[in-house]
C-alpha cells in the first residue's frame, strides 16, 4: 500500500471510529437543548455511560441557573434553544484554487505571512495539503508517544484513556462552577486531551496539532491537560488566521492540572472574527479557563494575546493549593472598533509560600471597551504568599474605554501583595517623533503598541511571538487619524 | 536646497510666523537665534510638519519640491532630519529597532533594498563613534532613562544614521554640560559634506563656537529681523536681544 493510501485508509477508518457515518442528514442534531439531544451527542460519539451522565448532571444543573449579567460588557440575550448543539464537520464544497478564497481573508492570510501551503490549508483548498498535515500530525504523534505522553482528542481520550479523563474532568472546573461551564460541560463537541507522565519534559511546543483540529472542533471545545510529577510542557492554543465561524457563541472549558513540580505553560494567541466596523456579527468568546498547581512546587503560567471576538470573557486562573507553588498571568487584550473584552485573572492562595505574578496589558481604540478583572485571594492557611500585580492600559482615540477592576481578599496577615496600575494615551508626540525619522503612521503604532507589551510577548514562543505581533498591527490597522 | 517664502502660520488661531523668507544652499550651516517665543521652534516643526501648525500663507520649497505637500514621514525619507528639543520616550522599543525600522522604510522610498541585520549593525557600529555614546543604550527602550545629554547624543547618532540632506538642530544645546555640548558639536561637524546643511535653532551663542555657522538669522516676533555673518551671533551674546527689537524687519 503506497503511503498516500495508507493515509487516506487511516483517515477514513478514524472518522468511522468516531461515529461520523456519510449520511449527512443524520449528522446534526436539530435545534434547540434538552436531555435528548445530550443523549444523541452522547451516541454519536460512542461514550461510555458514565460520560454521558456526567453531561446530563451538567445539563440539570445548567437549568437551575442564570445567565449572569456582572461582567462589564453588553449584548443581546443569546437564545440557546436557536443553537444547533452537534453537527458533524461539514462536507463543503472545497474550493478548487485560492482564487476562489475570499479576497478580504486572502488579504489578511499576506499580511500575517502565512505560506501558500499553509493558506490552503486553512481555506481547505487542495486535498494533498490536508494529507500533508494529516501525516505530520501522525509523525509528531508517534514521537510523543515514544516518552510516553498522550495527546488526542478528547473524544478519543474517551475512548482510548477513560481511567484518566474520568479522573481529571472537571477537577478543576467543575460542572456546577458557572453558567457556561455547566453548558459545555452538557453539550461538549471536542477538544485536545494531554498527558505528560512523571518526569517527562515535553520535547516540543505541542501546538501544531490542534491548529490542524482547529476547524473541526465546534463551539463547545474542552482541553484537559495533566502533567505528572516532574514533568513539564509548553502548550500553544491557537487560531492565528481569522475564523469567520457562524457560530456565534463559543463557551470553552480549559483544565490544567499540576502534580508535585510539575509545570504547564498554555499560551493562547486569540484572533476570532471581531465583527464588522459598525459592530455587527462576531464571535462571544466566554471561556472558563483555569489550571490547579495540586502538587507542592508546581507551576501554572498563562499567557494570552486576545486581539479578536466580538466579546471576550476569560479569567485564566490559578489555584495554587500545592505548597510554593507559582501562578503567572500575562495578558495583552487589544480591542478596536465596536469590540468589548473582560479578561483577567484569578489567582487562589491555598498553600503556603505560594507566590503570583499579574501582567496585564490593554489597548483600546475606537468605540472599544476594554476591561481587566482580577481576584487575588489569600486563604488562612497560605502563609507567606506573595502576590504582584501590574495592570497597564492604553488609550488610542477618545471614544473608547478602559477599566480597572481589582479585587484582593486576605485571610493571612502574612501575605505582600503590591498592585500597580497606569493609564496612558498613545502619544501624538511618540507618533510625530517616528513620523519624523520616516516610519510612517501603521508601523509607528505598531512599534509603539509592540513596545508597550513587550513584556508579555517575550513570555511567548519565539514563532508565536512574531505572528502575535504582526497580529496587534493588523488588529489596529487605521485605528489612528 | 531650502527656500521659504513668506512663511506664515499660526497654531489655535494665534499668529507665531509672521513672514520668513530663507534660502539655504548645500553646504551651508545657518544658525536662527532669538529669544524665547519669537518663533524658532515653531520655524523647526513647520518644516519637520507637525500637524498642529496651520500654514496660512507662504512656500516652502525643498530639493525642488513643494514641502508643504509632503506628509512629515515623506519629508523626512526625503531628507529632512529634525534634531527634537525634547526626544520621546518609547518604551520597549530599543533604539536599534527603532533605527533600523526608520533606515528601512527611507531606503524602500529610494528604491534602495532593506539593510539585512548584520549590515546594519556594523553601521552602527561605525556611526556611534560619532557620538560617544555607551552600545548598552542603543538595546535599551528609546530614550527611556536617558539622561539629557545622552537623549541629545542619540538623537545625532539618529542623524547620523539617516543621512539627512537638512538637518534642523532645536535647542540641541539646551540642558548639554559643556563636555556633551562639544561631543554633539563635532559630530554635527563630522556629518557636515558640500551637499548637506544644517539650520541650527538656538538661544544661546554657545553652541555656535563649537558648530560655525556661515550665516545667522535673528528672529523675532515672527520674523527674521537682521541676518548677517557669524560675527552677528557674538554681537547677540554682548548686547541681549534687546537691541534687535527695536531694529526694522528686514525684506
Amino acid at each position: 500500500m503506497s503511503k498516500d493510501t495508507e493515509i487516506l485508509e487511516e483517515l477514513t477508518s478514524s472518522e468511522y471510529k468516531y461515529g461520523f457515518e456519510s449520511n449527512i442528514e443524520a449528522d446534526s442534531a436539530p435545534k434547540g437543548l434538552n436531555e435528548d439531544i445530550i443523549r444523541f451527542i452522547s451516541s454519536k460519539k460512542n461514550e461510555p455511560e458514565w460520560m454521558l451522565e456526567w453531561r446530563l448532571k451538567a445539563y440539570r444543573h445548567w437549568l437551575t441557573l442564570k445567565e449572569p449579567k456582572w461582567p462589564n460588557v453588553s449584548y443581546p440575550e443569546i437564545n440557546y434553544q436557536d443553537i444547533i448543539y452537534y453537527s458533524a464537520p461539514k462536507q463543503k464544497v472545497a474550493p478548487k484554487s485560492l482564487d476562489e478564497v475570499d479576497p478580504e481573508l486572502r488579504e489578511t492570510f499576506e499580511k500575517l505571512g502565512i505560506s501558500l501551503d499553509e493558506q490552503k490549508r486553512l481555506t481547505g483548498v487542495a486535498v494533498d495539503a490536508v494529507i500533508d498535515s494529516v501525516s505530520v500530525a501522525t509523525t509528531f504523534k508517534d514521537k510523543l508517544a515514544e516518552l510516553g505522553i498522550i495527546f488526542c482528542s478528547f473524544s478519543e481520550a474517551v475512548q482510548e484513556h477513560p481511567e484518566l479523563v474520568k479522573k481529571y474532568i472537571g477537577s478543576v472546573v467543575p460542572v456546577n462552577d458557572n453558567y457556561f461551564a455547566a453548558l459545555n460541560s452538557a453539550v461538549f463537541s471536542d477538544g485536545s486531551f494531554c498527558y505528560i507522565p512523571k518526569g517527562v519534559r515535553c520535547p516540543m511546543e505541542l501546538s501544531t496539532y490542534f491548529r490542524i483540529n482547529a476547524a473541526n472542533t465546534g463551539q463547545f471545545e474542552r482541553t484537559l491537560i495533566i502533567a505528572d510529577e516532574g514533568s513539564y510542557v509548553s502548550y500553544l492554543e491557537g487560531c492565528t488566521a481569522p475564523m469567520r465561524d457562524e457560530n456565534q457563541l463559543h463557551a470553552a472549558v480549559v483544565e490544567l492540572y499540576a502534580c508535585d513540580h510539575a509545570e504547564i505553560k498554555y499560551s493562547t494567541v486569540q484572533n476570532w472574527y471581531p465583527g464588522d466596523k459598525d459592530g455587527k456579527g462576531g464571535i462571544y468568546n466566554f471561556v472558563t479557563k483555569r489550571g490547579i498547581c495540586a502538587g507542592d512546587h508546581s507551576k501554572i503560567s498563562w499567557t494570552q494575546v486576545e486581539t479578536g471576538s466580538a466579546i471576550t470573557w476569560k479569567y485564566p486562573s490559578c489555584i495554587l493549593k500545592g505548597d510554593h507553588s507559582v501562578g503567572e498571568f500575562y495578558s495583552v487584550a487589544v480591542t478596536n472598533n465596536w469590540q468589548q473584552a473582560d479578561t483577567g485573572t484569578k489567582m487562589i492562595h491555598l498553600g503556603k509560600n505560594t507566590r503570583s505574578r499579574i501582567v496585564s496589558k490593554g489597548v483600546s481604540a475606537g468605540q472599544s471597551q476594554n476591561s481587566y478583572r482580577g481576584l487575588v485571594q489569600i486563604h488562612k492557611r497560605a502563609k507567606n504568599a506573595r502576590n504582584h500585580s501590574q495592570c497597564d492600559s492604553l488609550l488610542m482615540g477618545d471614544k473608547c474605554g478602559a477599566h480597572t477592576f481589582p479585587y484582593i481578599e486576605t485571610s493571612n496577615n502574612s501575605a505582600q501583595i503590591e498592585h500597580e496600575a497606569t493609564t496612558s494615551k498613545i502619544g501624538e508626540d511618540q507618533i510625530f517623533y517616528c513620523l519624523q525619522r520616516g516610519i510612517d503612521e501603521e508601523s509607528a503604532v505598531a512599534l509603539i503598541v509592540n513596545g508597550y507589551c513587550k513584556e508579555v510577548l517575550n513570555q511567548l514562543p519565539m514563532e508565536f511571538a512574531v505572528e502575535a505581533q504582526k497580529l496587534l498591527a493588523l488588529t489596529l490597522e487605521g485605528s489612528v487619524g | 536646497m531650502l527656500s521659504i517664502k513668506n512663511l506664515h502660520a499660526s497654531i489655535e488661531d494665534k499668529q507665531i510666523l509672521k513672514g520668513i523668507n530663507l534660502e539655504v544652499k548645500p553646504g551651508e550651516v545657518h544658525a536662527i537665534m532669538g529669544p524665547n517665543g519669537s518663533g524658532k521652534s515653531t520655524l523647526a516643526s513647520v518644516l519637520a510638519g507637525r500637524e498642529d501648525y496651520e500654514v496660512t500663507e507662504g512656500s516652502i520649497e525643498f530639493l525642488g519640491k513643494d514641502l508643504l505637500e509632503l506628509e512629515a514621514e515623506e519629508r523626512a525619507r526625503e531628507g529632512l532630519f529634525l534634531a527634537f528639543q525634547y526626544p520621546v520616550e518609547i518604551p520597549g522599543v530599543s533604539s536599534t529597532n527603532f533605527l533600523k525600522t526608520a533606515l528601512n522604510q527611507i531606503r524602500e522610498h529610494r528604491g534602495l533594498d532593506p539593510l539585512d541585520a548584520v549590515s546594519f549593525l556594523s553601521l552602527m557600529k561605525e556611526k556611534i563613534k560619532l557620538v560617544e555614546i555607551d552600545k548598552s543604550l542603543l538595546n535599551r527602550s528609546l530614550n527611556e532613562g536617558f539622561s539629557g545629554g545622552e537623549k541629545k547624543r542619540n538623537e545625532i547618532f539618529q542623524m547620523a544614521m539617516l543621512e539627512p540632506r537638512l538637518a534642523v538642530l532645536d535647542e540641541t544645546d539646551s540642558g548639554l554640560d559643556i563636555d556633551a555640548l562639544k561631543v554633539v558639536a563635532n559630530g554635527v561637524n563630522t556629518l557636515k559634506s558640500k551637499d548637506n546643511a544644517t539650520i541650527v535653532v538656538t538661544h544661546y551663542q554657545r553652541l555656535l563656537d563649537y558648530i560655525v555657522p556661515d550665516f545667522v538669522h535673528v528672529l523675532y516676533n515672527g520674523k527674521i529681523v537682521k541676518s548677517g555673518p557669524k560675527e552677528l551671533a557674538l554681537e547677540l551674546e554682548e548686547k541681549g536681544y534687546d537691541w534687535i527689537k527695536e531694529a526694522e524687519p528686514i525684506h
